[in-house]
């Protein structure tokens, strides 16, 4: 029989935090970022039925990078989580910081007991009545949990893209603003200067959904045209 | 949630909100358990809904009482709810089983689009409650059944269409018009004579707070319309741009104009 080599507990966690981060890094970013009109969820994502960005709950969404199929379980357990906690105590009871903490706890199990850590980086953000409300975590492959500020950006090249957006970043900025500034740090990367509207995917939790349409649920999914419309908005 | 595992969460993988519970919460489920024998202790009851189809859409109403034995459990009880952006159900039967049914059923078909990132199709959605209808079966036959009725917009023929259920959960599908509960056969009479194929919206509305009238007038079970602490019914619309309650003040005017028109015919019966 062959006898296992030792490796330290440390060594064993830094092999698969690279191994993860290099998982991560393969993929295009995402930016979320607080605005005047609510939460703006912005990725690279050429596929437009393969999401990076999506609903949880009513004022709850979810952005992603890293590897599909481990961020979209992710996803669809995080629904079910909400349903299951709207339904047996009141849509209220659902808030962005218990699904982080759940979250948290499950990448960080999967870090330490699985095989493989998860290739994710995730971002939870639930929209509040007012900006001070609004709520933006983030959440890595170890199960590390941040509260952020403003905005969040994940993926490849996250510190060059966070740096466009925080150069731009204003409280006041208009959906359409956040959408052009998530946009033009996008491409910091790229040789062109700006991307094409369809080779973006954008969702926007809104401020005051009730209102303005009606319905409790904040998530709104912004078309092609829309993105693009959104964009082309430059004065 | 318990075991994250990516393989343990793909078996777990299910589109169904109610299969999620029944696996992993089945307590949750407004169905699902044995009742020990002995007499059912009076429970309110809702009572009539009314459906029609018009160009265009669908639209439901219900009355507000709700009964227990032969006294007046609530004035301002609400039968008809939305289910989701394009279809709404009305339920007659036990109140507090319809309620959590109707609760079990949006949270379905939320979490459907949710999951699936497109909306069930009205079929779908059809048989999604009969399946629930049918898992309340146990409890119908000690006396707590529920009888929805499900009206929505089909997006794939662009018409409104309607369903009336058995205890079984057995679908039907209605034609131009249908009511369930207690007051359901005078509700009937009044919807065949007033139904046209060609009414509009406003008139939709009209002929449904009429039928819902008559079925007040005969049965003790259905509440009229209530001037005094200004009590409409409910009513829902659903056309292609979505489902909509009619206002208040829309439905004042034309519960208004009715009870003047039947005031001023002094008819007895």
């Amino acid at each position: 029989m062959t006898q296992q080599f030792y490796v330290s507990p440390e060594q064993l966690m830094k092999d698969r935090a690279d191994f993860a981060r290099k998982g991560i890094a393969r993929g295009r970013s995402v930016v979320v970022i607080s605005c005047a009109d609510g939460i703006a969820l912005v990725a690279e994502n050429p596929s437009p039925s393969l999401h990076k960005i999506g609903e949880i709950y009513d004022k709850i969404a979810f952005a992603a990078v890293g590897k599909y199929n481990e961020f979209e379980s992710l996803r669809q357990a995080g629904v079910r989580y909400a349903d299951v906690r709207g339904y047996s105590y009141d849509r209220e009871d659902v808030t962005a910081r218990g699904l982080a903490s759940v979250y948290a706890q499950s990448l960080g199990a999967v870090f330490t007991a699985e095989q493989k850590p998860f290739e994710v980086e995730l971002a939870v953000a639930e929209v509040g009545h007012t900006q001070v409300e609004d709520h933006l975590y983030r959440l890595t492959f170890d199960g590390s949990i941040a509260d952020e500020n403003g905005f969040v950006v994940m993926g490849g090249l996250a510190e060059q893209v966070a740096e466009v957006v925080a150069g731009g970043w204003k409280a006041d900025l208009s959906l359409a603003g956040a959408l052009r500034l998530a946009v033009k740090a996008l491409a910091t990367d790229k040789d062109v200067d700006a991307l094409p509207g369809t080779a973006v995917e954008a969702a926007v939790l809104d401020r005051s959904p009730e209102s303005g349409r009606g319905s409790r649920r904040a998530f709104r999914r912004l078309r092609a045209e829309e993105i693009t419309q959104l964009l082309a908005g430059e004065a | 949630m318990q075991d994250p595992a990516a393989g343990h969460l793909a078996t777990q993988a299910t589109s169904s909100f109610t299969e999620h519970l029944q696996r992993s919460r089945p307590e949750l489920l407004p169905f699902n358990q044995v009742l020990p024998a002995g007499q059912i202790p009076p429970v309110p009851h809702a009572t009539t809904i009314v459906a029609l189809s018009y160009p265009g859409g669908v639209l439901m109403a219900g009355d507000r009482r709700a009964t227990m034995g032969n006294v007046i459990a609530s004035r301002h009880i609400e039968k008809v709810f939305p289910a989701d952006d394009y279809s709404v159900l009305g339920i007659a039967g036990t109140a507090g089983l319809a309620i959590d049914i109707t609760r079990l059923f949006q949270v379905e078909l939320e979490h459907y689009e949710k999951i699936e990132g497109t909306l069930l199709s009205l079929d779908g959605k059809a048989n999604r409650l009969g399946a629930m209808i049918r898992g309340n079966l146990p409890m119908a036959m000690q006396g707590l059944a529920v009888i929805p009725l499900f009206a929505g917009f089909d997006q794939a023929a662009g018409v409104g269409r309607l369903f009336s259920y058995d205890v079984t959960g057995g679908r039907y599908e209605e034609l131009e018009h249908h009511s369930v509960g207690s007051g359901s056969v005078f509700a009937r009479g009044a919807l065949k004579k007033l139904w046209r194929p060609s009414l509009t919206e406003d008139e939709a509305v009209a002929v449904a707070v009429e039928a819902l009238y008559d079925a007040a007038d005969d049965d003790s079970a259905t509440g009229g319309p209530d001037p005094v602490r200004q009590l409409w019914p409910v009513v829902y619309t659903v056309t292609r741009a979505g489902a909509r309650r009619v206002s208040e003040r829309e439905l004042a005017t034309i519960a208004g104009s009715i009870i003047e028109s039947r005031a001023a015919a002094g008819r007895e019966a």
